[in-house]
């Protein structure tokens, strides 16, 4: 009901005749009738407010909402602190576009120029862009990032989460870009393979870490061997890792990405997330996307703009870094009020609390019966063997828990975050043991 | 305005976690070597900090916001509260079919709409942005020559008006570009047409209306050209906000297309995103689709992936918030509020070209459609007051200027796009607002390239941005 449309029909009929037209079909005259509908559109008629409100308020009701969740797998519930919430629903930047007019844009500039500095001191890197997508395509597009005229060959490792590496392939199809996976040995990646596989037309490895499995691969070794072959190390990281563990810098990675969905970004069946990527300064004028530089204005004072956009589509066109020109700006917001609200006690905290709660969640299902896959060092997911996959999730969801994901009929990838107390934990363990 | 690590002091924090409730477990982990340098700081400066930030930014409620080929139409709240509604913001992507019967239901309902509007059959949700769904459709069209053996199409032709993202798109799909000059009248030149397509087009990728803001009427014979030659037409819905209800790309004889639900179907911008840019296609293509498509039986949802599918463009169903939002305002206008809506773009387009063009030469003049291109040209030559210095005085007004320099075949180029939820005032303050500019850049040329005088800052120093990159915050020890 109603288009959003403010002129009344008056109004419209008198601005028609000012244009120079009798109606709107003199007006829509300029297309050829030949290609024209003729016809009304086979849609629902629109309704009132109230009753799209409604509508979408029984839509949503038919999803199930999970209070404890103990599935991860690439989306994670953490806390969103409130001020989050407040902040990023201001309308100043949820309706403003890409900051192209700099004189009224500084806010969302300097916002993204600070998301920026965040993003460099997790990574340790030296420059960050405004955002891409996803983690998914934040890897694809390092892959690109790596392409040279010798080195064109892709490896990922078959620990990255699947989504990954389906998505690393599919950008892969555009160029051509040969995509090889190095095999995993109990759960990590296996060097001696990975060693064998890597040669002088090797662009990049891509690993993940910690991997899907929640397991650390062991990225010295990794990074020792793709250097040693001339290749790039791309690092795929859970940015709540680096509250406290090593950064991809300190590791020697060349290129750092991941999902900051972690980051006060909700579930939200899926996206929006937000994918980051970083790099030395090296690679700085080939990572894709905007960036936020500093500058001076014609008085002198700081101020901030859109930099370095020989890279980018609008300038480059077909010889440009990527296509990308929207990109996930509200989500980085997000994520920098995020780590501004949590501050670096507060991520550490968050770090440790993911760590301590899977590793009690993983003690108290052994006891319950179930085994764990592989006996290395995890992060806060972990997969646990069993007779059956099914009916422990099955049994968990009818007590209002998300179990953790089957990967196979024998198989759970579990995850705990801040969010589970020790009640939920003990309350899962109970579960399986009962059906275990 | 100070940064967030300027008001940072070491010590402040907000109180946002309880004690851990359960032994701590000490990882053995490699550290890093120093806490990362994130800013210490209470609720109140966050708040503070945040709220100085936004007042220094331009949204839609700010003022008109007539950025060309952008589409910035108002974004309705009821969008923003759909997408606010935990059944969403709750639900884990990885929930059985079985628990996300709301979401599938979301998908679905929202790809056989934008189906029936763009004339297409099926459809993927899963790219996050206009480009994204741009690189998409080319790998259909990959998918389907290769499918048939057909590998010699190693080309795809673009118009010199096109959007920079149509042929960084073609190279990401590995394709050799070929630019075609525009005709004087801003459309295609079937004659220059005719002269590049061979049998190693894959295909052509087009807007219409064009980014002149004309409709190509030779359309039918240039898709045919293209189909004639083997090759497909791709349609980059970027202007689809002229001729929704009236006009379908898919009976323009367009095969794979995509649309923006940021600027077509009213969903908000971000300050540059999260946008969605679905990519529809006809039957033929429907098997490369990627991600997962939604089927329904007997009111129950379910996915479906062809084994043919090209894959994933990113990770889960696509940006899902925005397609509720986009879902929420198609089921509000429906089916006579869509071209009532395009039929209003259209007119408040042509309202303020005709109140404009005695002063500002128009680039084409003909009947426009949602949007039309002024070329300065002539004043810079005469006064010397360029596109950029018109624009920036816009900015004194509270009038967010149009696309600046864009398309590339109109020199001193301003692209205007009123849509339609702009009322008459709007459009005859800015009208008003353009003519006196005008006035002032006869009197005083010079003055023009200080323009603009009122803002926070003013005109900033993009040379030195982009020769000395400072693109972090350098932190004192």
């Amino acid at each position: 009901m109603g288009s959003y449309v403010p002129n009344t029909e008056a109004e419209q009929l008198q601005m028609l005749k000012e244009a120079g037209f009798e109606s709107f079909e003199d007006m829509l005259s300029v297309i050829p009738a030949e290609v024209r509908l003729g016809r009304e559109l086979n849609i629902p008629e629109g309704k009132s407010e109230l009753e799209v409100s409604r509508e979408m308020k029984k839509i949503a009701a038919k999803n199930k909402v999970y209070e404890t969740v103990f599935r991860g797998a690439g989306a994670y519930k953490h806390y969103v602190p409130a001020v989050v919430t407040t902040i990023v629903n201001k309308e100043e930047f949820v309706t403003a576009y890409t900051p192209y007019q700099a004189e009224i844009s500084q806010g969302i500039l300097q916002s993204i120029f600070e998301y920026q500095t965040m993003i460099c001191e997790l990574t340790g890197m030296d420059v960050a862009n405004a955002s891409v997508y996803d983690g998914a395509t934040a890897a694809a597009e390092a892959c690109a990032m790596c392409q040279e005229r010798k080195r064109h060959t892709v490896y990922v490792a078959e620990t990255v989460n699947p989504q990954t590496l389906s998505v690393i392939k599919t950008y892969g199809f555009g160029k051509d870009i040969d995509v090889k996976v190095v095999p995993a040995c109990s759960g990590t990646t296996d060097l001696a393979a990975l060693a064998e596989m890597m040669d002088s037309e090797s662009a990049c490895f891509v690993v993940q870490h910690p991997n899907y499995y929640g397991l650390f691969e062991d990225i010295e070794a990794i990074e020792k061997t793709v250097h040693e072959a001339g290749a790039r190390l791309v690092m795929s990281v859970n940015p709540v890792t680096l509250g406290t563990l090593k950064t991809p810098a300190e590791y020697g990675a060349d290129i750092a990405v991941g999902d900051g969905q972690p980051f006060g970004l909700g579930l939200a069946y899926g996206g929006p997330y937000l994918g980051f990527m970083a790099t030395t300064s090296k690679m700085m004028r080939k990572i894709p996307g905007r960036i936020v530089g500093e500058t001076v204005d014609t008085q002198g004072e700081r101020g901030f703009v859109l930099t370095l956009q020989a890279r980018e589509q609008h300038i480059r066109r077909e010889k440009a870094s990527s296509n990308i020109c929207s990109n996930q700006a509200l989500c980085a917001l997000t994520a920098s009020v995020y780590l501004a609200a949590v501050g670096p006690e507060g991520l550490k905290e968050v770090a440790n609390q993911c760590v301590s709660k899977a590793h009690y969640l993983a003690a108290k299902l052994v006891e319950a019966g179930l085994t764990l896959k592989y006996e290395k060092t995890y992060f806060n997911e972990f997969v646990t063997e069993c007779k059956c996959a099914d009916t422990i999730i099955d049994a968990c969801a009818k007590e209002g828990i998300l179990a953790g994901l089957k990967l196979s009929d024998t198989e759970i990838l579990w995850c705990a975050t801040e969010m589970n107390t020790a009640c939920e934990i003990e309350k899962v363990a109970a579960i399986v043991k009962e059906v275990c | 305005m100070q940064l967030i690590f300027e008001r940072s002091k070491k010590g402040r924090h907000l109180s946002l976690f309880p004690a851990c409730d359960v032994p701590a477990f000490e990882l053995d982990a490699p550290k890093r070597a120093e806490a990362p340098k994130l800013p210490e700081i209470s609720e109140n400066e966050l708040d503070r900090h945040y709220t100085e930030l936004a007042k220094h930014a331009q949204g839609m409620n700010d003022g008109f916001y007539p950025l060309g080929s952008c589409t910035m139409k108002h974004n309705p709240k009821v969008n923003e509260q759909a997408a606010a509604l935990e059944g969403f913001t709750m639900a884990h992507p990885l929930q059985s079919e079985a628990d996300s019967q709301g979401s599938l239901e979301v998908l679905k309902k929202a790809t056989d709409i934008l189906c029936e509007i763009t004339g297409m059959d099926n459809m993927t949700l899963q790219p996050a942005a206009g480009a994204h769904g741009e690189f998409t459709g080319l790998l259909l069209i990959k998918a389907y020559h290769k499918a048939r053996g057909d590998e010699k199409r190693t080309k795809i032709i673009v118009p010199d008006s096109a959007h920079g993202t149509n042929p960084a798109s073609a190279t990401m799909s590995g394709y050799d570009v070929i630019s075609v000059e525009s005709g004087a009248d801003g459309c295609v030149d079937l004659e220059k047409l005719r002269a590049v397509v061979g049998e190693d087009t894959a295909g052509l990728m087009l807007t219409n209306p064009n980014t002149v803001g004309i409709f190509d009427k030779n359309i039918l014979e240039i898709t045919n050209i293209i189909h004639e030659a083997g090759g497909l037409c791709y349609y980059d819905g970027a202007n689809l906000n002229a001729v929704m209800g009236h006009v379908r790309p898919g009976d323009m004889g367009f095969d794979v297309i995509h649309i923006n639900l940021h600027k077509t179907f009213s969903t908000p911008h971000g300050g540059g995103g999260p946008g969605s840019g679905p990519c529809g296609c006809k039957d033929f293509l429907a098997p490369y689709l990627p991600g997962v498509t939604v089927v329904e039986n007997d009111g129950v949802y379910s996915y479906s992936k062809s084994e043919e599918s090209i894959g994933d463009m990113k990770a889960f169903y696509g940006n899902f918030l925005v397609v509720v939002r986009a879902l929420t305002y198609l089921l509000t206008v429906g089916k006579a509020g869509i071209p009532e809506a395009s039929q209003n773009a259209v007119l408040n387009a042509n309202y303020m070209k005709k109140k404009l063009e005695d002063i500002y030469p128009m680039a084409y003049d003909v009947t426009c459609m949602h949007e039309f291109v002024m070329s300065l040209e002539g004043m810079k030559h005469d006064i010397d007051v360029s596109a950029l210095d018109v624009a920036k005085a816009l900015l004194d007004r509270g009038i967010h200027p149009p696309t600046m320099y864009f398309p590339l075949i109109v020199h001193e180029a301003l692209m205007v796009e009123p849509t339609e939820t702009e009322c008459k005032e709007t459009l005859d303050h800015a009208i008003e607002a353009f003519r006196s500019i005008y006035e002032d850049a006869k009197n005083n040329p010079a003055k023009m390239h200080m323009m603009p005088m009122e803002t926070p800052v003013k005109r900033l120093d993009e040379v030195r941005a982009a020769r000395t990159p400072v693109v972090k915050y350098e932190f004192e020890n």
